[in-house]
Formats: C-alpha cells, sequence, structure tokens
C-alpha cells in the first residue's frame, strides 16, 4: 500500500521536499515506514529515529498500525528561539 | 486575590481587557497577581516580554546571558540598534518598563542549568520556554514536571514554528514528544540555519496568549495538541499528543527524579574539540602566505550558496557539503587542499568524508571564514 508522509521543518530540508509517497506492505506500521523512508531518501536516515510521527494527526509509537488511507507527518524536533 | 487593586491609571490601561467578560476586573486582577518566567530573551523572548508586559502580568523574570548582536535585530524587537553590544537583560527591562512601569520585573543574567533552575524556577506560576538549544528546553521540560508546573513552549526553525503546553498529568510533556535529543548537528539552530524574522514574533503571540488564558482559566489551551505553523504555506496544523504511561519523567513510573547532565545528554560537550581533532588544522595566515608563495593550494568552500553570495575567499571553489557525497569524483586526490567553512565544522565533516573516500592532502582552515574576516580581510562581511 502507499502511504503518503508529510515531512516538516530539518526532514522538509533533508529530503528536498515537502512530501513523499512510500510503498509499504499491507499491515505494515509505524517502525515499518520509519525503515522504508530511510532506504528511500537516505539523508534522513539519521534523523529519522527522534523525529515524532502522527498517523491521521495523533501521534503514535512505533508500533502503530498503518492502514491503507492513513495521512502520516514526520517531524523531527526544532529548537531554535 | 483580595489585596490586588487596579488604580484608575490602570482601570484606563487596560480597559479594552476590562469590558470583554472573558477578563473582566477578576481576570485583570488575576493578571497583575500572576507571574511568568521567560527562559530566553531573544526571538521568542521579545514579543513574550513586551506582550505580556502590555497585557498587565504582574511580575515577569527573564533568563538570558547573551550580549544584543547585529544578527538579532531581524527578529528580536525587544533590542534596538543602540543596544548592539548591551546584555540583553538591560535592553529588555528599559523596553518592559517603557512600555508598563507597573510591572515588576526580575532579571537572572545567568546560564540555567540543573544547579540553578529550581531556585529562578520556583517563584513564577508559569515557564515560558523560548530557549535556542536541546539541553536547555530538555532542562526546562525536566525541571516544570518536577515542579509541577506548567510549560508554554515554542519553537521556530527557518518558516516553521512549533507550540504547545506541557503540563502533566492533564497532558504530555516534551519528553513525550520526544524521549531524546537529535544526535548532534543534524538539526541546525537559527543561527546555523536561518530563520524568518518574522517567525518567533507569530511563535512568541501564541505562547503569550496560551499563558494568558492558563492565568485567566479561560479557553481551551494547547495542552495535549502540538500546533504546527508553516509560514511559506501559510497554514496551521494541529496533532494530538497524549501523555506517555512509559515516559521516563511523567509516566507512571518515572525513572528521572532530578535533573540530570544536559550537555552530556544531548551529546553537545566536547563535540566540536573531538571533531576538530581528527583533521590536521591551517591558520588563515599560513594560508594566506601558502597563497601568496605562489604554491597551488586548492581551497573548498563547502558552505551553502547564499553564503558563498555573502562572502567568498579569494580562488576558492563552492561545493557545499550535502552535495560532497554525490559530486566528490569533481576532486582532484593528488592536490593539496584546503576546506573550510564558516567556523570550521561542516568543514571537519567534509575532510572526515573525503577521507574515507580515499583523499590525505587535506587540511582544515581553522576558523572558517570568520576567522579570514577578523585577520585577513577586514573589509569582508560578517555574518
Amino acid at each position: 500500500m502507499k502511504i503518503k508522509v508529510h515531512l516538516f521543518a530539518r526532514a522538509k530540508d533533508l529530503a528536498g521536499q515537502p512530501e513523499v509517497e512510500i510503498d509499504v506492505p499491507v499491515g505494515a506500521r509505524v517502525v515499518d515506514l520509519k525503515k522504508a523512508l530511510g532506504s528511500r531518501i537516505p539523508a534522513l536516515s539519521s534523523l529519522l529515529e527522534r523525529c515524532a510521527v502522527a498517523v491521521n494527526n495523533e501521534f503514535a509509537g512505533e508500533d502503530a498500525s498503518l492502514s491503507p488511507s492513513a495521512e502520516v507527518a514526520l517531524l523531527p524536533p526544532v529548537s531554535g528561539g | 486575590m483580595a489585596e490586588v487593586t487596579l488604580s484608575p491609571q490602570e482601570v484606563a490601561r487596560y480597559s479594552r481587557h476590562l469590558i470583554m467578560p472573558e477578563v473582566g476586573m477578576d481576570g485583570q486582577k488575576k493578571l497583575k497577581a500572576s507571574s511568568i518566567l521567560l527562559i530566553g530573551a531573544g526571538g521568542l523572548g521579545s514579543p513574550l516580554a513586551l506582550y505580556l508586559a502590555a497585557a498587565g502580568v504582574g511580575r515577569l523574570g527573564l533568563v538570558d546571558f547573551d550580549v544584543v548582536d547585529f544578527s538579532n535585530l531581524q527578529r528580536q524587537v525587544l533590542h534596538h540598534t543602540e543596544d548592539v553590544g548591551r546584555p540583553k537583560l538591560q535592553s529588555a527591562k528599559e523596553r518592559i518598563q517603557s512600555i508598563n512601569p507597573e510591572v515588576r520585573v526580575d532579571l537572572y543574567e545567568t546560564r540555567l542549568t540543573s544547579a540553578n533552575a529550581f531556585d529562578i524556577l520556583r517563584p513564577y506560576d508559569i515557564v515560558i520556554d523560548g530557549t535556542d538549544n536541546f539541553p536547555t528546553r530538555y532542562l526546562v521540560n525536566d525541571a516544570c514536571v518536577l515542579l509541577k508546573k506548567p510549560n508554554v513552549y515554542g519553537s521556530i526553525f527557518r518558516f516553521d514554528g512549533q507550540a504547545s503546553v506541557f503540563h502533566p498529568p492533564a497532558g504530555p510533556c516534551y519528553r513525550c514528544l520526544y524521549p531524546e535529543p537529535p544526535p548532534p548537528g543534524e538539526v541546525p539552530s537559527c543561527a546555523e540555519g536561518g530563520v524568518l524574522g518574522i517567525l518567533p514574533g507569530l511563535v512568541g503571540c501564541i505562547q503569550a496568549t496560551e499563558a494568558v488564558k492558563l492565568i485567566l482559566g479561560n479557553g481551551a489551551p494547547l495542552i495535549g495538541r502540538l500546533l504546527l505553523y508553516d509560514a511559506l504555506r501559510m497554514s496551521f496544523q494541529e496533532f494530538k499528543v497524549r501523555r506517555n504511561p512509559r515516559c521516563p519523567m511523567c509516566g507512571d513510573n518515572p525513572t528521572i527524579k532530578q535533573l540530570i547532565d544536559y550537555e552530556q545528554f544531548c551529546g553537545v560537550r566536547g563535540q566540536e574539540t573531538a571533531l576538530a581533532a581528527t583533521s590536521e588544522e591551517i591558520t588563515v595566515e599560513e594560508l594566506q602566505q601558502l597563497a601568496r608563495s605562489g604554491n597551488n593550494v586548492f581551497i573548498l568552500d563547502v558552505r551553502n550558496p547564499e553564503e558563498y553570495q555573502i562572502c567568498r575567499i579569494p580562488g576558492s571553489v563552492l561545493l557545499p557539503l550535502p552535495q560532497l557525497p554525490q559530486r566528490f569524483g569533481e576532486l582532484d586526490k593528488n592536490k593539496e587542499m584546503v576546506v573550510h567553512c564558516k567556523s570550521g565544522m561542516r568543514s571537519a565533516k567534509a575532510i572526515q568524508f573525503l577521507k574515507q573516500q580515499g583523499f590525505t592532502k587535506l587540511k582544515n582552515l581553522k576558523g572558517g571564514i570568520l576567522a579570514w574576516a577578523d585577520k585577513i580581510d577586514r573589509t569582508m562581511a560578517k555574518y
């Protein structure tokens, strides 16, 4: 199934695009999506582990499962002030 | 509350608040009786201090140890051009008192640390996080959780802003969202990545609004919600955040019961020296000598194209660090190469990478182009 991932802040810069579509097997969880994202966009790999992931506008743990219609957002920490 | 009164001048000053049922005389007295601590008097701290003072918050504490720099003026509207070189807290106090002399201002001209955080935070009702680095953000979070104080959070990056209110157990804390900091150097600061000057104005005003709502006890606070603002798309998005029962700080069985060493936690300490030690260095004076002696030295600039437009060392060739993995084949392994960036960190990373690709004749320019501007070409623009 194809999942659309919205990228924010530093993740958007590293990927060079605000969103990316990732193909993952049916029944995939957040952790699988992160792995697939890392191999698709290697520039993201070192930041991925520390990014928060929201599924359908709610923060989700690594074990949360994804449905084909899931709206996913990848939110890296931001420190500026 | 009984002892708080408003003078006729104060009634006139706050009249636009007083005629609204959501504030009224009771709410304005609550504001006057309240105390708020601002961590940081920079980009976020500027609108926070100005608006909270104007709104009639009785006591404002400010923590900052910085001096006003020209590069602050693009967004830190609390400080004016004539303040460059002065401690930020001095200009901050003057501006606050000029806006509203009724406000009591407490200044803490120090770095917030694990040793002083409890003493500084304890007297205040609300803490507002307007810092610019991860170690202080985790410190503010942990101190607020341990002291059971609401932490009004905001942070900014380029055109993106975040805001929330952390107040366990009503909602999550910062660690529920980000249990661990990013690897050092992975998330640039405003100084490294840049920031739209207006952005902290908007995010700081969101934080100020949340603080005032908390004091009034009115409206729906951002507890349990992370608000994201994208200035380029001009869009707001909201994400629900739950308290993590396994959070080491605010979970059901917390494992962190006191403040820790946050520089170490964030891997910040010693990182620059460790990286710099991996490459041989050359000073700007030595580079100038080398270039003058007719030596065919290749100067590689690994900064971004935007930085190259501001200033450059004569004869240098630009190849931005992010493009190095794809483009290092364009470089000649047999040539002596001096690598530089703004101050020496990115060039050290570039050298680390190039060594792995078999390059050997590499030197890192100590202090980067900033050192060149300081010691060789004093007409060069610094940024």
